[in-house]
């Protein structure tokens, strides 16, 4: 990491943390190199794939164009915090059990943006799902498999109150 | 005999992947999620230029700038690799000439990114320019009178060739002048790339004193080099070199590293973290291996290169421009009787694959069809352009877009509906092709029969209104090759599978997890032989510390080779335990079954143990048990002819398609409502991850034959040579909203040679996409679409050369 310039505070995942950062740095350059929370990924850098992908007070953010300054004080859950202690969050179990991760990299990013449509749409259909979803490009699977996953989760999630 | 699916507890029923929840939770550790103590990161300097002499290379300020550790350029690594070893050509760092924009010509090593890029900025290079080839037709053009992209090795040869191959098997032309209906058309197929969501990476560590320790490779105290000897320069001679990379193929980097390098390969070790994808983008060696390997070398510290997405772009090793001319001839009832090809491939700057590309430009055309006679010429050139090689369907996408076309065009010539007219023509199983090719299972008529019901197209077929469609086409594909890269008498791919006491099975396994999936199958095996539950088994992979060696992730190999192995190490060890247990009961070892986690006694499964119990007993009376498993392809069942090897596979895998389009006559847009895909697989050993690489594949094809264009600029258009949109955002790949629906039909033939019953899943799907939406728009509005991408303004334009002609139209029935 270049020399850090500043230091900003990210509830990340739960947890306070305060981190040294080069001013230039992005968000997902602080989670990735400053945290060592490498789950969400660096696909373009620019902003075109999603990979990056965190909820940034519940909403999907591309956190590779998100300076760190507009993320101090903010709330951000990345992939690692959307399971608990006791298991992984629906959606991560159902992407496992409909193969909807094949190389896996795009992964994080899209279960963050279905993490954020499930919070306000129980019982969305293919055609949100695909809206949703449309910011975060996979390259392996055709979407088919992602999209039964979801819908697979959301009524898991119903079942489960 | 084959087995019956309900002989199986196991194989071919929905199953999770070993890694599954690891990537799901972000756990997953790809190539730039690992960081190793006193890390550096390096850049590479790259030419702005397509074609110049590097006349001088000045590094001093970049080596002066505080933070540098170490530049390296050509000279440094004046060694010509290539994956193929008859067509070396090129340098880690360019030498003396630059042959595209991106050319790498100096890398450095630095504290960060950030100081690697302002170095990079003091390095000066002064170039001469020379006149640029930027296509196929400027390049065969070509006299001397300026320098080809490489010299030519012979005089009087343009050195802008870099292979032709010319072949004709049976009477072609008197065949043709015999056919009653001839159909001769030119098709275009524009080049297209990889595109995985990771970015090429790779760590390089040196160990001067060549560590014997058999930890994972992450440095002592002792080794992670303080700076001390950093100018003394490598002792090759006793160290170690250890390369992390996002690359499909370890094996072959490995043997690249040494050779270019000049390490004892038995002191290099490539290790291959999770990959993010590859499509055959990663199936080579890459610049950035080389630099983290020498700057790591040089500094003494470890280090890591990532690509931008730009360079990802630049990097390229993606499908060929194909200009193609075909003529097929058919008698009246459409059995065809002959045809010619004469294929130009834009190669790029680099060999990369083309010798082999070039060879199945027309040698995996000759199924699912019977051809009587066939003739291909194809010449591979040079341009000043990033190279070309292997992409998801290696050289045979591009011909069988134009072939399938063809088909098309003479079904209707004959009046035969298109899907008939591919059944008559069925070249049959336990066969051979019109080039000698080794046909076993083949269900082929099956895909078509599946496609043709699940789409309606009996009723659709020149039946929709006017500007709605359907589209026909099939394909094959080989489930590996039976001679690697390399002329070698060894196994192409291996397992060493070990259980214990306490239940466990390990294997370890030589083979490449790109996301396809090969880990898995690996422990599907083991599960299905041994009777252990999945989490009891462990796959070791990607290490060439500790793993056998298996050739890599391309020409869809792996599940068949890997799939094999697996099953020849998993049954000697369960008849060992089988022995032992039988022993322990006084019955016969043919009689104990391993399933469920239990051995039991099959003529009363009330008598069972734990399968712990009975590998206990198998190590009490074996010792240790280990066993090896290990697969090499059938030899000598090809033609024997220069180049009848290539081609060759034990198996092939076959696939229809129907895609149904709707075309806007107004903007040219078309919209693919759906595309259903049938896919000969042999067993599906996991159906779940077979669907997804038809759909993967389907998806693929599609956003070739719609979206997907990899061009440069020429003279006339800025900087002769720069990518036309290095982005994820100019260069459009389908995003949830632009991709149909996709429906997997999957097909199971059970092969002979396969791991019981299993071909190839992961490339042939892909093929037919493209010709199958080429035929559905002409279903739709009557326009033929011959030249690739179906962009909104190449198809409004045939619309309207359509609209002149008055043939814009349903076509007749």
């Amino acid at each position: 990491m270049p020399p850090a310039t500043e230091i900003v505070t990210l509830m990340v995942n739960g947890d306070r943390r305060e981190v040294g950062v080069p001013g230039h740095y992005t968000l997902l350059e602080a989670l990735r190199y400053g945290l060592g929370l490498t789950g969400s990924k660096q696909g373009c850098d620019k902003g075109d794939c999603g990979a990056c992908t965190v909820l940034m007070d519940g909403e999907p953010t591309l956190s590779c164009i998100t300076p760190i300054r507009e993320a101090d004080g903010r709330r951000i859950v990345t992939v690692e915090g959307l399971g608990t202690a006791r298991g992984p969050h629906p959606l991560q179990d159902e992407f496992d059990l409909h193969g909807a991760a094949q190389c896996g990299f795009c992964t994080p990013g899209i279960l963050c943006s279905a993490a954020a449509l499930l919070a306000r749409s129980t019982n969305p259909s293919r055609e949100e799902i695909r809206e949703a979803l449309s910011g975060n490009l996979c390259r392996c699977t055709g979407y088919t498999k992602i999209y039964e996953a979801v819908e697979a989760a959301a009524a898991r999630m119903r079942d489960n109150g | 005999m084959a087995k019956s699916q309900s002989d199986f507890h196991f194989i071919g029923k929905p199953q999770r992947k070993i890694e599954g929840l690891e990537k799901s939770s972000g756990r997953a550790l790809y190539a730039d999620d690992i960081r190793l103590p006193g890390m550096l990161h390096g850049k590479i300097l790259r030419s702005p230029y397509p074609h110049a002499r590097i006349v001088s290379i000045d590094t001093s300020a970049a080596e002066a700038l505080e933070g540098v550790h170490g530049v390296v350029t050509g000279r440094d690594m004046p060694t010509t690799y290539g994956i193929i070893p008859w067509t070396p050509d090129e340098y880690p760092l360019a030498l003396d000439r630059v042959r595209y924009v991106g050319d790498g010509v100096a890398a450095v090593a630095a504290v960060d990114e950030d100081t690697a890029i302002r170095a990079l900025d003091l390095i000066r290079v002064e170039y001469e320019e020379l006149p640029a080839f930027p296509d196929p037709v400027s390049a065969l053009r070509a006299d001397g009178s300026t320098p080809y992209v490489h010299d030519a090795e012979k005089e009087g040869r343009n050195g802008n060739v870099t292979k032709h191959v010319h072949m004709e098997f049976g009477d072609v032309d008197g065949l043709m002048e015999t056919s009653e209906v001839v159909v001769e058309g030119e098709y275009f197929f524009e080049g297209t790339t990889h595109t995985p969501i990771e970015p090429h990476c790779a760590i390089g560590l040196w160990q001067p004193d060549g560590s014997r320790r058999d930890g994972l490779g992450e440095p002592t105290r002792d080794e992670r080099g303080d700076g001390t000897g950093a100018d003394s320069g490598p002792r090759t001679g006793s160290g170690k070199l250890t390369v992390w990379s996002a690359t499909q193929v370890p094996h072959y980097l490995h043997r690249e590293l040494a050779r270019v390098l000049d390490v004892d390969p038995a002191r290099v070790r490539v290790i291959q973290p999770l990959v993010g994808g590859a499509f055959g983008g990663k199936s080579e060696p890459f610049d950035l291996e080389f630099c983290v390997a020498k700057l790591a070398m040089k500094t003494g510290r470890p280090v890591k290169i990532l690509y931008t997405r730009e360079e990802v772009f630049y990097a390229h090793r993606g499908r060929h421009p194909f200009h193609m001319r075909y003529r097929t001839g058919c008698d009246t009832g459409g059995r065809l009787k002959s045809v010619d090809a004469e294929i130009v491939l834009d190669g790029g700057a680099y060999a990369s694959f083309g010798l082999v590309t070039t060879y199945y430009s027309g040698q995996l055309l000759c199924a699912p069809y019977a051809m009587p006679a066939y003739r291909f010429d194809s010449t591979r050139v040079y341009t000043n352009k990033p190279a070309c090689g292997p992409k998801r369907g290696h050289g045979s996408v591009q011909p069988r877009f134009a072939f399938e076309v063809q088909m098309d065009k003479l079904a209707e010539r004959v009046g035969l509906d298109p899907v008939d007219m591919r059944r008559i023509n069925f070249i049959g199983e336990n066969t051979r092709t019109v080039n000698e090719l080794r046909i076993t299972s083949n269900g082929f008529l099956e895909c078509l029969d599946a496609v043709e019901r699940a789409s309606g197209w009996r009723d659709k077929f020149r039946k929709l209104p006017f500007g709605r469609g359907v589209g026909v086409a099939g394909s094959t594909y080989i489930s590996g090759t039976n001679y690697p890269i390399y002329p070698n008498r060894m196994p192409q791919s291996a397992v060493q599978m070990q259980i214990d006491r306490s239940g466990r099975v390990a294997v370890f396994s030589g083979a490449s997890e790109i996301g396809q999936g090969c880990d898995s199958v690996v422990a599907y095996v083991a599960a299905e032989e041994l009777g252990v539950p999945l989490e009891h088994v462990r796959v070791y992979r990607g290490d060439t510390d500790f793993t056998p060696v298996d050739l890599g992730a391309y020409s869809s190999r792996v599940t068949f080779m890997l799939g094999n192995a697996a099953i020849q190490a998993a049954r000697k060890l369960r008849q060992m335990v089988q022995q032992a247990v039988a022993e322990e009961w006084d019955v016969k070892p043919g009689e104990v079954l391993l399933a469920g986690g239990r051995a039991m006694w099959a003529p009363d499964t009330e008598r069972q143990m734990s399968t712990r119990e009975a590998f206990n007993l198998a190590e009490a009376k074996f010792g240790t048990l280990g066993a090896r498993g290990w697969y090499d392809t059938p030899k000598d069942v090809h033609g024997d002819y220069r180049g009848g090897t290539i081609g060759a596979s034990p198996a092939y895998s076959f696939t229809a398609h129907v895609a149904e389009v709707e075309v806007d006559v107004e903007t040219g847009f078309v919209d693919v409502k759906k595309i259903w895909v049938a896919h000969d697989c042999g067993r599906a050993l996991n159906p779940v991850l077979v669907e997804g690489q038809m759909e993967g594949s389907a998806y693929m094809g599609f956003a070739e034959a719609l979206m997907e264009e990899q061009v440069f600029k020429d003279t006339d258009h800025g900087r002769a040579g720069l990518h036309d949109g290095p982005s994820l955002l100019d260069y459009r790949i389908p995003t949830s909203m632009d991709t149909p629906e996709l429906e997997s039909l999957i097909i199971e033939s059970i092969d002979p040679e396969g791991p019981y019953g299993a071909k190839e899943a992961g490339e042939g799907p892909l093929h037919p996409s493209i010709p199958a939406i080429a035929n559905a728009i002409y279903d739709a509005v009557g326009v033929r679409m011959d030249r690739l991408p179906f962009s909104p303004p190449a198809v409004w334009r045939e619309i309207q050369a359509a609209r002149g002609a008055g043939t814009l139209r349903k076509p007749p029935c």
